[in-house]
């Protein structure tokens, strides 16, 4: 397969999973902002999913303050922001567009139909209306993309590298979102006043239902919301769809099984990484102080990407 | 002026007598509720956009791709037609390709006199760096696009000939899915010669044009980008052949042979179907500017170590001031009558046919020798004075540059437009492909239609639509 053509379907895969996760975390923050009348927690809020994004600068350099409106707007479809849903969107569409001559017809057509979609839903202000809507159907729209992938694809390099592209993002927009909720803390924390068990429950709750983890951790742990478990669930645990170990291990398995005689240093690393993972614990991460940890993983999972982006796909320029 | 009407005898009249090969259709379309007609039409540009059926227009600043309007009432051949049409067409692409054969070689043509001699020597299209070349199994126009008109009481003329990257095949394939989609019973009740083999023609053809000695040729389709305005196009044809889609940046030239660069190494290619123009091929040759080409891609091809379709060099046969010695060449290299008839030119380098359009300005069309799209092209009866002094100046100044038409009665077929069905002029492109075993097409083409009433210009770039076209048998 043409290198090119590698590299598209790749950050196809990823784009379209960035807006998914954007969307993830606008809804949790605009559903937890609902909840919330302590004016500079939701500010806090708001900021934070500039942080998780890397986006702060380019937000403030336009407004002054973090409001509800104005970041939503930013996140959602700010042609500008490269990391706007409507730009992740387009971004992914385009990407098919460069190999709509080798991919699926219905990959195609789900993605350059929900291009389409999103650009009438955005013109009849569905955003301004009920923005909840625009997330969930943004989240369903990534999930029909995956399930037409998974169920249309040959399962040659284009799908290897579709998948890479997949997890390799889930991994790293994992890890922002955890790196950001835990070190903005609970509401309580900032403000000084006395522990709210009912805070508490709702600044766990929406941090796991940002990742599809609440119906789960009540499942797995049926207690009440612990920051030890959380970490366990979210980062060690194979078999949630969303953790850090999870999403680690099939990027190991697709770079295995991409690999060729000049790609032993990459399927090295991406396996070291899932090993550190999967025998890891959750005394080691609070030991290492869970910042550290994931800023760690994180630069890691970079590194990662640019050997990837090195030995298969067009190299950064 | 009265015009030949595809479906009916005399569409002028009261009771207008329905052809015969229409009448089925005739019988069908009669049935049908104006409303549902609407709906069904809708329904077809909600498809081609779902499906990403789509040109980029140039110049538009959006980056907005459109989609070429679709008109439900086919243009329908009778088979019998069709053969001698196909005839035609044949004989045509067999002389075009001996006569650029004999150009780049002994310019046989030449020194019989029967064409200018500085007409194509000195011509821009020429390519001097062609002289000599022996292309694989000596094919220049692998694929060629042929204008077809219909014109007078429905004599056939062509109108020009497309040997360069002739684009438009996508839509005649995709024009079919939709009508079988949209209209499966008049599949059903009508016997339609299917066309969807194409690709597999296609195929065909450029492999056994491969460049000598390789057993499982790998071919690649060779794109602009996703920017071009036929990319839609290049993609759809490599996805139907099962080749890949390259761009000029995945290939790369090494110990004088070509390869692409894929995720397990370099890769050799052997045939290029390529939808580049000669200018932008390869920067070390032609335009140094280009990103769009391979650098050395000359240098292989002239090693006999590439086929490039359609070959460099082909624009000198498909040039307007060279159109009108096609039935030249026909008696010339195949000492036959040529069964398709040109339409009527003066070349304005001749002095006595430009002091002609000059006096006649508003009857003719004036077009560019070199020139593409319906752009640079004048229609002189809808013109307007400033048009005529503007292109009479044009004309003047470069003579070599134009060439004027009368203005044809292009014959007419039935379209939806707003007010109803109404009759609207159109053309008709075929596409003959030529390997190193046949000649072959399929049995239909691409029929573009002028939108716009009394409007003679079917270009999609200037707001023609397109219809299936059928062959009955």
């Amino acid at each position: 397969m043409l290198s090119r053509t590698a590299d598209h379907f790749f950050w196809m895969a990823r784009y379209a999973e960035r807006a998914e996760n954007t969307a993830r975390m606008l809804e949790v923050s605009y559903q937890t902002a609902l909840l919330n009348t302590i004016d500079q927690y939701v500010e806090g809020n708001w900021r934070g999913v500039l942080e998780i994004s890397e986006l702060s600068d380019q937000y403030f350099a336009t407004f002054a303050r973090a409001s509800a409106t104005d970041v939503i707007d930013f996140m959602v479809q700010d042609p500008d922001n490269p990391s706007s849903m409507l730009s992740c969107i387009r971004a992914a569409r385009e990407n098919a567009r460069a190999v709509r001559g080798v991919l699926p017809t219905e990959v195609w057509e789900t993605l350059n139909g929900t291009w389409l979609d999103m650009n009438k839903m955005l013109k009849g202000r569905v955003l301004q209306k009920d923005p909840v809507r625009l997330f969930d159907w943004i989240k369903l729209r990534s999930h029909l993309l995956r399930g037409v992938q998974v169920g249309t694809m040959l399962r040659d390099e284009a799908y290897h590298f579709t998948r890479l592209g997949t997890f390799l993002e889930r991994a790293d927009n994992t890890a922002r979102i955890l790196d950001v909720k835990f070190q903005r803390g609970t509401p309580h924390d900032s403000a000084g006043s006395q522990v709210d068990v009912s805070a508490e429950f709702y600044y766990w709750a929406s941090l796991l239902r940002s990742l599809s983890g609440f119906e789960i951790y009540r499942r797995l742990y049926r207690d009440a919301i612990s920051s030890r478990a959380v970490v366990e669930l979210l980062v060690l645990r194979e078999d949630m769809p969303r953790s850090l170990t999870s999403c680690t291990g099939n990027v190991a398995k697709m770079v295995a099984s991409l690999h060729d005689s000049s790609s032993h240093t990459t399927v090295k690393m991406a396996g070291r990484l899932y090993a550190d993972l999967k025998y890891g614990s959750v005394s080691e991460i609070f030991a290492t102080g869970l910042h550290g940890y994931l800023e760690t993983y994180l630069s890691r999972v970079n590194e990662l990407g640019e050997r990837i982006s090195r030995d298969f796909l067009v190299p950064f320029k | 002026m009265s015009f030949y009407d595809e479906m009916w005898v005399n569409p002028g009249v009261t009771k207008p007598a329905v052809r015969s090969h229409y009448q089925a259709f005739e019988s069908w379309l009669k049935e049908q509720a104006f409303q549902d007609i609407t709906h069904k039409r809708e329904e077809a540009e909600l498809i081609f956009q779902q499906v990403g059926i789509t040109f980029a227009v140039y110049g538009d600043q959006a980056g907005t791709e459109r989609t070429i309007p679709f008109d439900i009432i086919p243009r329908i051949f009778p088979a019998a037609e069709w053969a001698l049409l196909e005839e035609g067409l044949r004989q045509r692409v067999t002389a075009l390709n001996m006569f650029l054969h004999d150009i780049y070689h002994e310019q046989n043509i030449l020194r019989a006199n029967r064409i200018p001699e500085d007409l194509v020597l000195a011509n821009t299209q020429f390519r001097p760096e062609m002289v000599g070349v022996d292309v694989p199994h000596n094919i220049y126009a692998h694929i060629a696009g042929i204008d077809i008109v219909r014109a007078g009481s429905g004599e056939f003329y062509v109108l020009e000939d497309n040997l360069r990257v002739p684009s438009g095949v996508s839509y005649m394939l995709e024009n079919r899915r939709m009508m079988m989609r949209l209209f499966p019973e008049l599949f059903a009740s009508n016997r339609i010669t299917p066309i969807a083999h194409y690709p597999s023609l296609l195929l065909d053809a450029l492999t056994s044009a491969e460049p000598g000695g390789v057993d499982d040729p790998t071919m690649v389709v060779l794109t602009p980008g996703m920017y071009n305005s036929a990319y839609f196009e290049h993609a759809f044809l490599a996805q139907q052949m099962g080749v890949e889609l390259v761009e000029g940046s995945d290939l790369f030239v090494k110990d004088n042979y070509l390869y692409m660069r894929t995720t397990r190494g370099p890769q050799r290619v052997d045939v290029i179907y390529r939808r580049v123009d000669d200018d932008f091929l390869d920067p070390a040759v032609f335009r140094e500017d280009s990103q769009l080409g391979v650098k050395g891609l000359m240098s292989v091809y002239r090693a006999g170590n590439v086929t490039l379709c359609n070959a460099i060099g082909t624009g000198i046969a498909d040039d307007k001031s060279v159109y009108p010695y096609v039935p030249d060449m026909i008696q010339f290299y195949l000492g036959e009558k040529p069964l398709l008839k040109n339409v009527e030119t003066f070349v304005c380098r001749r002095p006595e046919d430009l002091s002609y359009v000059l006096a006649n300005l508003s009857n003719l069309v004036v077009k560019e020798t070199h020139g593409a799209g319906g752009y640079g092209m004048l229609v002189g009866p809808y013109a307007t004075k400033k048009e005529l002094d503007t292109f009479s100046s044009l004309i003047k100044a470069d003579p070599t540059r134009y060439i004027a038409q009368p203005t044809l009665a292009l014959s007419t077929c039935p379209t939806f437009v707003e007010e109803g069905v109404a009759p609207r002029h159109i053309d008709l492109r075929p596409f003959v492909l030529t390997g190193s075993k046949r000649i072959s097409m399929v049995q239909g083409g691409l029929t573009r239609v002028a939108l716009k009433k009394g409007s003679l210009v079917v270009n999609s770039s200037q707001g023609g639509g397109t219809k299936d076209t059928w062959v009955v048998s």
